[in-house]
């Protein structure tokens, strides 16, 4: 996998990942061409398209278009259930998941992404154990009140 | 008031997200975030040192105005130094931190690279696996060689835990693709391999991954992994649904590992063993029957990962292209999903049948779906399985069935969209030619391939054309009649303007017997497309007019009077003036001996390989381009071919014959030399002994 990258129907980028090392200027076109090319697709299109010599796989899930790119000799349909699988992540984390969970946790987002995929490849794809992996890391759950008396700054 | 978040929030960080929200410009976004930029900074020159927590919220203050799309300037120190605190939260921000904004500095790295050793060597899991998600997610150089010898150690060492040697095994696949000189497998080969046999399915998953990386560039060191990997994959695929616990999904028994092991199988021909090659051909006829048999889900995600299976189990086996009977039921497979509810299905079907259409087991095979092939091509609303469809048909074009796929791939060309034109163009192009039998067809095919998608005609196409048509004395009426009648029509494509003037100018004495197409007609004909093309193209008109006035003396005078022109003989292009000039001057001073020998019918051209099929494989890029059987056949009918090694592109020339003086050596070869000169002067001196010059047309 070279990319991820998550963007609303405005083009509005949510999450982008990186899994090659690219020049701010190459991502910045990348992220362009892809907004682009997946945004003005047909509702019922197929979900695979060619961009230069890679293969681009986009889901869309409520507001917010899931876009890969892989290699050529990638398996489309793993990849897709690669993006399926990470939004069952994220909808067991935050508990219905929207985009406005990952607009403000989007650290929490990326935290995520990186117990699932590592180097652009799937590391781990039993869901009990990311999931064990990820509450570890939360180690603190506090209240309300807790959470309001933090600074507002 | 935004969604709380679990954990360990920060709420400094919710409100500031609000406010960049809540902005009602683009401005007003700068503004605050400028604002903000200036209080981060000031708290991080601050006198008093900041705690944990407002570290970590801040850094992730800038990791969210960077993400943004704003340049950050600052804050890797701090970054850096939350990656030491012991408070897991902290050290995953700052390790986010400097995963995104990679930083160049030199005294950065030497103290990031310190924390990660720290902690790959605190035998905390979690921490560790932060250190090698932060290795691979940089992958840097000095990363490579600080940590290169490290952590194929931990990958195999017996106390590693789980996850860990997971995050080992892709940190290590990482670098060896960035920085594959400093990976050292030599003694850690056999152990790698031995990873397979793990009983930690996500162990394996992740060696499978690491060892067919490392197998495409060393395929010797890692052939003991052939054996494990298929009996792995037979117990995957031989399992009941509740042997793998969570490694199955949606029903389907651990679908990312039979994927991989199957890809892993694809650095290798069929395994030489016959034991080991029957299990796994029986491997794969039961994945092939898993998908006759009914499914046991009806959600998507089931069909999905089954399929993926299925997918990357016919990729094995055309692959290995060995057993007849396995690549037939694949092909039968495919030709189901050809008709598939789910367009996903349709299309991956076509692109798999592509690769299959090459398999000399299978191509008749793949043949027997034509009918379909081609009602996808004109009833499929989605243009990227349209796409599929003709590459589909290029692949399994043969000389049995050329004519109609042609004939389908020209209808299509003309509502075609216009990104996709040029590729079909090509594709027509060298179908034509590879498979005509009779030559009239092809100037046929190359003149509608003009009419309809002119703009798309690149120069290799008609080049060609008109090299086949030089070449070959059968069609050479056939073509002048043809373009003739071409030419007629009110508004034809400047690509045919330039075929018709050259063929004319070639042979069109063919013709000029009929009163309808006599010499005056011809050259009326030409002259009055004359204006409305570009330069290049009426230099090539100029040349055909002299060609004329040595075919058709009868109308030396009209060209002569349109040479004489101002238009012509003081036009702004030099390369026109020259040619009016010289041209003009040639058909006075010249007898018709000389004029008939200089402007002698083209030779034929040598034998080369085709420039289009280049052409086409540039522009596809990696993917693959089906190689179409290479029965060439040759274009004047005698035997020899010679290769074009060099890249220059068979240009289209007029060669003029030169005579020169041995001993005076007024001229030098070379057809810019041959210009500045002037042909008449040359001509002026009449000795025996040739040369050619080359003049483009």
């Amino acid at each position: 996998m070279r990319f991820l990258l998550l963007f609303s129907r405005q083009g509005k980028l949510r999450l982008q990942k990186w899994y090659t090392p690219l020049t701010e200027r190459e991502k910045k076109k990348i992220i362009r061409d892809m907004t682009t090319m997946v945004l003005a697709r047909q509702p019922r299109s197929c979900n695979f398209l060619h961009w230069k010599d890679l293969k681009i796989i986009y889901k869309r899930y409520a507001s917010l278009y899931f876009c890969l790119g892989v290699e050529s000799q990638e398996n489309e349909l793993l990849a897709l259930e690669v993006i399926h699988r990470y939004v069952e992540l994220l909808d067991k984390y935050f508990g219905n998941v929207c985009e406005l969970d990952i607009i403000f946790n989007f650290e929490k987002a990326y935290f995520i992404l990186d117990e699932f995929l590592m180097g652009g490849e799937v590391q781990e794809t039993s869901k009990q154990t990311i999931n064990r992996c990820i509450e570890n890391s939360d180690m603190l759950q506090e209240t309300m009140e807790e959470y309001m008396s933090k600074p507002a700054f | 008031m935004p969604a709380v978040s679990k954990g360990d929030g920060m709420r400094g960080l919710a409100v500031f997200i609000s406010d960049i929200r809540n902005c009602k410009s683009k401005e007003a976004e700068i503004k605050r975030i400028n604002k903000e930029l200036a209080n981060i900074r000031s708290k991080f020159k601050g006198d008093k040192a900041l705690d944990g927590y407002s570290k970590k919220k801040y850094v992730c203050k800038l990791l969210f105005i960077f993400l943004l799309g704003h340049d950050i300037d600052f804050g890797h120190m701090e970054a850096v130094n939350l990656l030491s605190s012991n408070k897991y939260t902290e050290k995953q921000i700052g390790y986010l931190f400097i995963s995104v904004l990679v930083n160049s500095n030199s005294d950065l790295i030497r103290l990031i690279n310190n924390a990660i050793k720290n902690d790959l060597g605190s035998r905390n899991p979690t921490f560790m696996n932060l250190a090698l998600h932060c290795i691979a997610n940089v992958g840097s150089r000095e990363m490579a060689e600080a940590f290169a010898s490290e952590i194929p150690r931990i990958l195999v060492a017996g106390d590693t835990m789980d996850s860990v040697k997971q995050s080992a095994a892709l940190c290590l696949l990482r670098l060896n693709r960035t920085s594959p000189d400093l990976v050292p497998m030599g003694e850690w080969t056999a152990r790698v391999v031995h990873l397979l046999n793990d009983q930690h399915l996500g162990v394996v998953t992740a060696a499978t991954s690491l060892i067919t990386t490392l197998a495409q560039k060393s395929p010797d060191d890692f052939k003991t992994a052939i054996s494990l990997a298929v009996t792995r994959l037979s117990r995957i695929v031989t399992s009941a649904c509740i042997d793998l616990q969570d490694y199955t999904y949606y029903f389907v028994a651990a679908p990312w590992l039979s994927v991989k092991l199957l890809r892993l199988l694809q650095c290798y021909p069929p395994p030489e063993d016959a034991a080991l090659r029957s299990r796994l051909t029986e491997c794969l006829e039961t994945i092939l029957n898993k998908a006759q048999e009914p499914p046991k889900s009806k959600k998507v995600q089931h069909s999905n990962a089954k399929n993926a299976v299925l997918f990357e189990a016919i990729s094995l086996i055309i692959h290995h292209d060995s057993e007849p009977t396995l690549l037939v039921r694949a092909c039968n497979q495919l030709g189901q999903f050809l008709q598939h509810r789910e367009t996903n299905l349709r299309y991956l079907a076509l692109e798999s049948m592509c690769t299959l259409a090459s398999s000399e087991f299978s191509h008749e095979a793949v043949k027997t779906h034509m009918e379909t092939v081609i009602n996808a091509l004109k009833t499929e609303r989605d243009v990227s399985v349209r796409q599929r469809a003709v590459d589909l048909l290029y692949a399994m074009c043969d000389r049995s069935n050329s004519k109609q796929i042609v004939a389908e791939m020209l209808s299509y060309l003309e509502t075609a969209d216009y990104s996709i034109r040029e590729e079909i163009v090509l594709k027509v192009a060298i179908l034509a030619e590879k498979y005509a039998v009779d030559y009239t067809w092809y100037v046929d095919t190359i003149l509608n391939l003009i009419r309809i998608a002119g703009d798309y005609v690149s120069e290799e196409v008609w080049y060609r054309v008109i090299q086949i048509v030089i070449n070959r004395d059968d069609v050479q009426g056939y073509a002048a009649k043809t373009v003739f009648e071409a030419l007629q029509a009110p508004a034809c494509h400047e690509n045919l303007v330039k075929v018709g003037g050259y063929i004319l100018g070639e042979f069109g004495n063919l013709i000029a017997g009929d009163s309808r197409s006599s010499p005056l007609v011809q050259f009326n004909l030409l002259h009055s497309k004359f204006h409305l093309c570009s330069v290049p193209t009426r230099a090539l008109l100029l040349s055909a007019y002299i060609k004329f006035i040595n075919l058709f003396p009868e109308v030396k005078g009209t060209i002569q009077d349109v040479l004489r022109s101002d238009s012509q003989l003081r036009n702004a292009d030099v390369e026109l003036q020259q040619r009016a000039v010289e041209y003009l001057r040639l058909s006075c001073i010249a007898s018709t001996d000389i004029l008939a020998t200089v402007l002698e019918e083209m030779p034929p051209f040598p034998e080369r390989e085709s420039s289009i099929l280049a052409k086409l494989k540039k522009k596809k890029g990696s993917m693959n381009v089906p190689d179409i059987d290479d029965s060439k056949k040759n274009m004047n009918g005698n035997g020899n071919v010679e290769h074009n090694n060099n890249n220059e592109p068979n240009e289209v020339t007029t060669k003029v014959y030169v005579r020169i003086t041995a001993k005076q050596n007024c001229f030098e070869p070379g057809f810019k030399h041959c210009q500045s000169r002037g042909l008449a002067h040359i001509f002026s001196k009449i000795v025996p002994g040739f040369t050619y010059v080359k003049l483009k047309c």
